[in-house]
């Protein structure tokens, strides 16, 4: 199966094998297809083992960050008389991802036996899976699902009739980038502002409802089931012999001026030279790639050079002066005015800051000014260092990292793409920038 | 009919105002749902109503009243169209929150509305993915074909209002929009008058 194209030949699906495929949204499809076996038997394990097994097979956080998963689990203590809470980020808002919207559409259900699991292993009877506003199929497709489980016993009191209780809700995003923080999001839940809190205390110690608290991306928590099923061993079968700490499976999303946008899932230490040539189909007739993000927008920009000779996993975009952050590949070929998309950028930031931190409230604002009136053909000649003095104030400063990610791309944008800027300044050309609503 | 401006900011629940003649100044009656000839509030969750029901049913999910907030101003939203003062303070009261904070929460989060909307509320991706595909020419075809003036503004015949979006984390599909709850996927300039002539 595949959407919207066909898996490619080079592609390992585990978690993207049945996108496509409606009938594996359903409870019936989804057992056919093997599913709710690793729930089985994690709900007949020791909460320890599972967490053991998950550490063992190196799955690190898709979210961004990429902690490592069993760490995590591990920092929540089994027995200290608190209520404990599972929190899924599927608040996916990342400019350039979109995968974790597919895991919901097409495998609701891989997605709530990896939430089962991950709040028993944790100790917790509760999960939410926290949706952004704006993903109201997969918000539909994982609600039905639930409701499918609880009404199996797959869910509820006594899940899979083991007498343990697993309860998991759906709560809906309203439109905020920044809930995508895993403190802001538990402010969100909390039914407050969305604004990241100061840590520590870390979600473990003190997180939704100051209890607490583990927060796992959609597609960490889909890949769980997989590794239980298979164990650790075979989850460690995709990584480069010379770097063990990525393993498994990476869905990534690709978007932007390429031949076939869309998910593929490759695995880790794929060379992205052939993923973006041979997998995506290169660049549009006529057209040659010009810059890279291949983490969405947060991460530092590569030119086209760097990301040939980037291998996709977390060390190996690290080497290439970038990060694999959510995996979300967005392509920018030479007909694009460059200057003019990293000042787009910065507009998306100025608008998602939740602007409690000076540094990032002025500092997004401030950037995103400058950066237009450079597009606008306004720009001086001093406006470049400016925004790099800026973008040093605004990094490392504040609660999250809303901040450092505006200064993020502009940084790396003025660094490999000078000439860009200089040339508008020089030439002042006019472009528009639209206002945004 | 244009949309009005957001609404003078005032903290009183409907009845409250409605006893202090003051508050009814000329000008404050022209915005809002106080514009329509005082009509009286009609509660949203009414005890015994079917969403009363769908709220204690949320408020069972979590450990404090206070975390029903973001759902029960999506119920709101979805049977009126858009938040209203009025609204805010009847969520407030049930649950045990002032209108004033409810408010607080309602400006941070971008998709509840606080003003009406028209019938057919239009939602364009503009963010850097969308962008370099050519998500601007979209906007501007949407603006074009349904006579909205500008982005945020509601046709004259208060069916259509076109905003742009930060991004709908559909980047792959370019340019994805959302149409009241409804996305629709890789949509192009040309597409524009077909997709509006499907709509009421």
């Amino acid at each position: 199966m595949g959407y919207p194209h066909k898996p490619h030949e080079r592609e390992t699906t585990v978690l993207s094998k049945y996108f496509g495929d409606r009938e594996a949204a359903t409870l019936d499809g989804w057992k056919k297809r093997g599913g709710y076996k690793a729930l089985q038997t994690a709900l007949g394990m020791a909460p320890g083992d599972i967490v053991n097994i998950v550490k063992d097979s190196g799955l690190r956080g898709r979210g961004g960050a990429g902690f490592p998963t069993g760490v995590k689990w591990s920092f929540m203590k089994p027995g200290d008389g608190k209520p404990h809470y599972l929190c899924c980020n599927a608040d996916e808002s990342e400019p350039g991802t979109f995968k974790d919207r597919e895991i919901m559409r097409w495998t609701p259900h891989a997605l709530i036996e990896g939430c089962a699991i991950g709040s028993y292993a944790i100790g917790a009877e509760t999960c939410y899976i926290y949706i952004r506003g704006e993903f109201t199929e997969p918000i539909a497709r994982v609600e039905s699902a639930l409701k499918e489980c609880y009404a199996a016993g797959v869910l509820g009191k006594n899940a899979m009739g083991t007498g343990k209780t697993v309860n998991i809700y759906v709560h809906r995003g309203a439109g905020a980038y920044i809930c995508g923080e895993e403190t802001a999001l538990m402010n969100s839940i909390e039914g407050r502002r969305g604004n990241p809190r100061i840590k520590p205390p870390f979600p473990a110690v003190s997180g939704v409802f100051a209890e607490p608290t583990t927060i796992n991306n959609v597609e960490t928590l889909a890949a769980v089931p997989h590794i239980l099923n298979n164990g650790a061993a075979w989850y460690k079968q995709w990584m480069r012999p010379d770097n063990p700490k990525s393993t498994g499976t990476k869905l990534y999303s690709v978007c932007g001026n390429i031949q076939k946008p869309g998910n593929y899932e490759v695995p880790m230490g794929f060379p992205f030279k052939d993923f973006l040539y041979d997998l995506c189909g290169g660049p549009l007739p006529g057209r040659k790639f010009r810059a890279i993000i291949p983490g969405g927008i947060s991460v530092p920009i590569q030119t086209v050079d760097e990301a040939e000779a980037s291998l996709m996993d977390y060390e190996g975009f690290v080497a290439q002066g970038t990060m694999l952050g959510s995996g979300g590949v967005i392509v920018i070929d030479d007909a694009q005015n460059l200057v003019k998309q990293i000042a787009r950028a910065a507009r998306f930031f100025a608008h998602e800051s939740c602007a409690q931190c000076t540094q990032c409230r002025e500092g997004t604002a401030w950037t995103t000014k400058i950066l237009e009136r450079i597009v606008a053909g306004e720009g001086t000649s001093e406006d470049l260092d400016t925004l790099l003095e800026i973008g040093e104030n605004m990094t490392g400063k504040t609660i999250c990292v809303l901040s450092d990610s505006c200064a993020t791309p502009v940084a790396s944008g003025i660094k490999k793409f000078r000439g860009d800027f200089e040339a508008l300044i020089k030439k002042k050309k006019h472009y528009l920038v639209p206002a945004v609503a | 009919m244009t949309a009005p401006k957001p609404s003078t900011p005032e903290y009183f629940r409907s009845e409250i105002r409605r006893e202090s003649g003051d508050l009814h100044s000329p000008a404050h009656a022209a915005h809002g749902e106080a514009g329509h000839g005082h009509e009286p509030y009609t509660p949203v969750f009414t005890a015994g109503s079917a969403r009363r029901k769908e709220l204690d049913d949320i408020l069972s999910r979590y450990p404090t009243k206070m975390a029903a907030l973001l759902p029960a101003l999506w119920i709101v939203q979805h049977e009126r169209g858009w938040v209203s003062e009025d609204g805010m303070a009847e969520v407030a009261e049930l649950l045990e929150l002032t209108p004033a904070y409810v408010k607080g929460v309602v400006t941070f989060y971008t998709m509840y509305h606080q003003h009406p909307v028209g019938r057919h509320f239009i939602q364009v991706c503009t963010t850097s993915p969308c962008n370099v595909c050519g998500a601007e020419d979209v906007v501007d075809a949407f603006l074009k074909h349904t006579n909205c003036q500008e982005l945020g503004l509601t046709s004259p015949d208060g069916k259509y209002t076109v905003i742009e979006v930060e991004c709908l984390g559909a980047c792959g599909f370019a340019t994805p929009i959302m149409i009241n709850e409804d996305f629709v996927e890789s949509v192009t300039p040309e597409k524009v008058p077909e997709i509006l002539s499907e709509l009421e």
